[in-house]
């Protein structure tokens, strides 16, 4: 039984639940570093390569806030997970790839690091060896393995149900691990529909992104992502760009805005993207220009950084809200 | 119909020769100027890197030019170079420019679409397969050649005794290398040229500092992008060698030249390969350079570009452990000349200085 930390911050969002039950089940605890806060961005800034982007950062205070709580850290390092793209290579973005060794020669005292390689692309039997890797490593046997892992499964499968019936993470991860619910917020009713696309680790961190979902419901607007979506819907619009993107997060953000631009419904896009994201470079652009030869809504960039303050987004997102409102009026 | 292509390096002068005896007009990129890059600037993305910019400001300013046809490579990823094409084109068409974007995507990952492209270019141009494959390797054999003359300049270059000749020699020989028409114009070209580099007066006793440059292909590639580093440094005294030529992977007697190697020589430190770029080949380099007794590595990257900031952040590892000092320059369109040097200026210093301390002790142990 060992202690087992998990940085709650990147590939948290969408699967925390399958790592959480499986650790649970082998019988470890896992502990979750704090919300990102002033002081994990800190302690990220310090460590991290200035160069790096600011999930980049945020990712090393975290780990940096397990350090000394936990036996292990839980790093993988994400390669892949489906068959996909052009040439079927698609990735993760390289500093996604490198991040268990940056952290490792970034950060001191560190205690082992399960940086198991995730690379599902060759089959659907790769998640098994994954799996088994990271349980031998921790000392379980191998059926006690197979079990957690066909429970964990379970658990995460629900937990995609719950996103697509536009559920949003923190929430469905506290009904499907049955956690106590947050309380809800009364939010007035709903008059605009936004589509807010973007990678999980900017769009649903309120500290990272100043409380951007909060600060638009409170406005009255009913928030789509690109994760209410499943796989097979958002496929079918990436075929139709001449090139698919290299990366996971960036072609389901890059799908899920194209799906969004074709829905009457919908009456603006959002794309949310960190300071010196290296994908987003190519994403932000392409999303705009798809976003107004395709159709005639308005595109808003929001760019985070850790000098974003929740005046200045609340500014700019209420200006653009009016905007939407006036043009309703004027059609 | 009138092509271009982006520029790199000296490079340009071969595909020139490739394109007009293709039977095509060429539209001969421009050396990038302040204008292309300011240009490439207005219209690229805020965080695209410095290569997707000067590439932006190249192809408008061709466009001018009447450029029909620009040709560009694609890629696999996870490397954002691998989708320029895409974007390139998009906002040439945003700007109403009517020039068409041809990318080649790697041969392997799609056959088809590679030979489809090549036979274009050769129907356009009226050639037989027989005449278009023999343009294609003399053009290879000019890549050669212009590269062999580069890597001596960079040896001579540190030794001469009145500044600036090696780069005016130089010179001369890529004109006459542009001239060449024929396979034995290009062979005697070379004999010529190395004899020409080869002839500069030199101080014999000089004992130069050697410093191996690593980091972003286009950044290393182009001198325009890097300020002219490698020819900075030559002119401080310090001989430096280059990890990416276009003919790498055909030449034996560079230091680095098998991409398996440096692979294996990374893994210590950067366990996943690739990660895209030359992020891996940086560290794999740094650790060969130091193993060759190189004095020092400057690692160039252009700012925001992905692979070298992991090799940035794993880089001070491998200098300790390694003991090697290495100096990392991102480029970005604010980096000035000025700035270059000076933080250049300092690096060889200290490289002096440690080269000095470090022979004392190696002497004193002696005595004892």
């Amino acid at each position: 039984m060992s202690k087992i930390g998990i940085p709650r911050t990147l590939a948290y969002f969408l699967y925390y639940p399958f790592w959480k039950i499986f650790f649970d089940e082998l019988g470890h605890e896992t502990v979750l570093s704090s919300s990102t806060c002033k002081t994990i961005l800190d302690k990220g800034v310090r460590e991290a390569v200035n160069d790096a982007c600011i999930p980049i950062k945020i990712y090393h205070g975290h780990v940096a806030d397990l350090v000394g709580k936990v036996d292990y850290i839980f790093t993988p390092r994400l390669v892949s997970l489906r068959k996909y793209g052009d040439f079927g290579t698609e990735t993760f973005c390289p500093k996604f790839l490198g991040l268990p060794d940056m952290v490792r020669w970034g950060l001191d005292n560190l205690p082992p690091l399960i940086d198991v390689r995730i690379d599902l692309k060759k089959g659907k039997h790769e998640i098994d060896f994954v799996c088994q890797e990271v349980g031998t490593m921790l000392g379980n046997s191998v059926p006690d393995i197979r079990k957690a892992q066909k429970k964990a499964t379970t658990v995460q499968k629900k937990f995609e149900q719950l996103l697509e019936r536009r559920v949003f993470p923190e929430d469905a991860m506290d009904l499907v691990l049955g956690n106590e619910p947050q309380k809800q917020r009364d939010f007035p009713e709903a008059d605009l529909n936004i589509a807010m696309v973007g990678y999980p680790y900017t769009i649903y961190d309120p500290y990272l992104n100043v409380g951007l979902l909060k600060i638009l419901r409170e406005q009255g607007v009913q928030v789509w992502t690109q994760d209410m979506l499943s796989n097979k819907v958002m496929n079918k619009c990436g075929k139709t760009l001449p090139k698919q993107t290299f990366w996971y997060f960036s072609n389901r953000a890059i799908n899920g805005a194209l799906y969004y631009m074709k829905k009457p419904m919908i009456d603006g896009i959002i794309h949310v993207t960190a300071f010196a994201c290296g994908p987003d470079s190519v994403v932000d652009r392409l999303i705009e220009i798809e976003t107004h030869r395709r159709s005639s809504l308005p595109f808003l960039s929001v760019t985070v950084d850790e000098h974003t303050a929740e005046t200045g987004v609340r500014t700019r997102i209420e200006a653009f809200l009016d905007m939407l409102r006036y043009r309703r009026e004027a059609q | 119909m009138k092509i271009s292509f982006p520029h790199m390096g000296y490079s340009h002068l071969a595909f020139k020769w490739m394109v007009e005896h293709m039977g095509h007009e060429c539209i001969a990129p421009p050396e990038p100027s302040k204008r292309t890059l300011d240009l490439g600037v207005r219209y690229s993305p805020e965080f695209a890197c410095i290569p997707f910019k000067y590439l932006m400001g190249t192809y408008l300013e061709v466009a001018e030019q009447g450029a029909e046809l620009i040709i560009s490579s694609g890629g696999m990823g996870p490397c954002r170079a691998g989708y320029y094409w895409v974007l390139h084109k998009y906002i040439l068409e945003e700007l109403g420019k009517d020039v068409e974007l041809m990318a080649f995507e790697l041969p392997m990952c799609n056959l088809k679409d590679f030979w489809q492209k090549l036979h274009r270019l050769r129907k356009t141009g009226g050639l037989s397969v027989k005449e278009f494959i023999e343009v294609l390797k003399l053009s290879w054999e000019k890549v050669k050649v212009i590269d062999d003359m580069e890597i001596l300049s960079h040896e001579i270059r540190p030794l001469e005794n009145k500044r600036g000749e090696t780069t005016r020699r130089i010179g001369k020989a890529l004109d006459m290398i542009d001239q060449a028409e024929t396979l034995a114009d290009i062979r005697d070209a070379r004999q010529e040229g190395l004899k020409m580099i080869n002839g500069v007066d030199i101080d014999p006793t000089h004992h130069p500092l050697k410093v191996g440059i690593v980091g972003e292909i286009y950044v290393v590639l182009e001198p325009a992008a890097n300020h002219y580093l490698q020819i900075m440094l030559g002119e401080m005294g310090v001989q430096t060698d280059r990890s990416i030529y276009l003919t790498s992977y055909t030449r034996k007697n560079t230091i680095v030249n098998l991409e398996g190697d440096i692979f294996k020589m990374a893994q210590p430190y950067l366990n996943e390969a690739p990660i895209g770029g030359h992020g891996v080949n940086s560290i794999g380099e740094t650790v060969l350079y130091a193993k060759h007794g190189f004095d020092g590595v400057v690692q160039l990257a252009p700012f925001t570009c992905i692979p070298e900031i992991v090799a940035k952040s794993i880089m001070p590892t491998v200098s300790r452990e390694m003991e090697i000092p290495v100096m990392t320059l991102f480029i970005d369109e604010q980096t000035g000349k000025a700035g270059v040097q000076t933080r250049l200026e300092a690096f060889v210093d200290l490289l002096e200085q440690r080269r000095e301390t470090r022979n004392i002790s190696k002497d004193e142990r002696l005595v004892i």
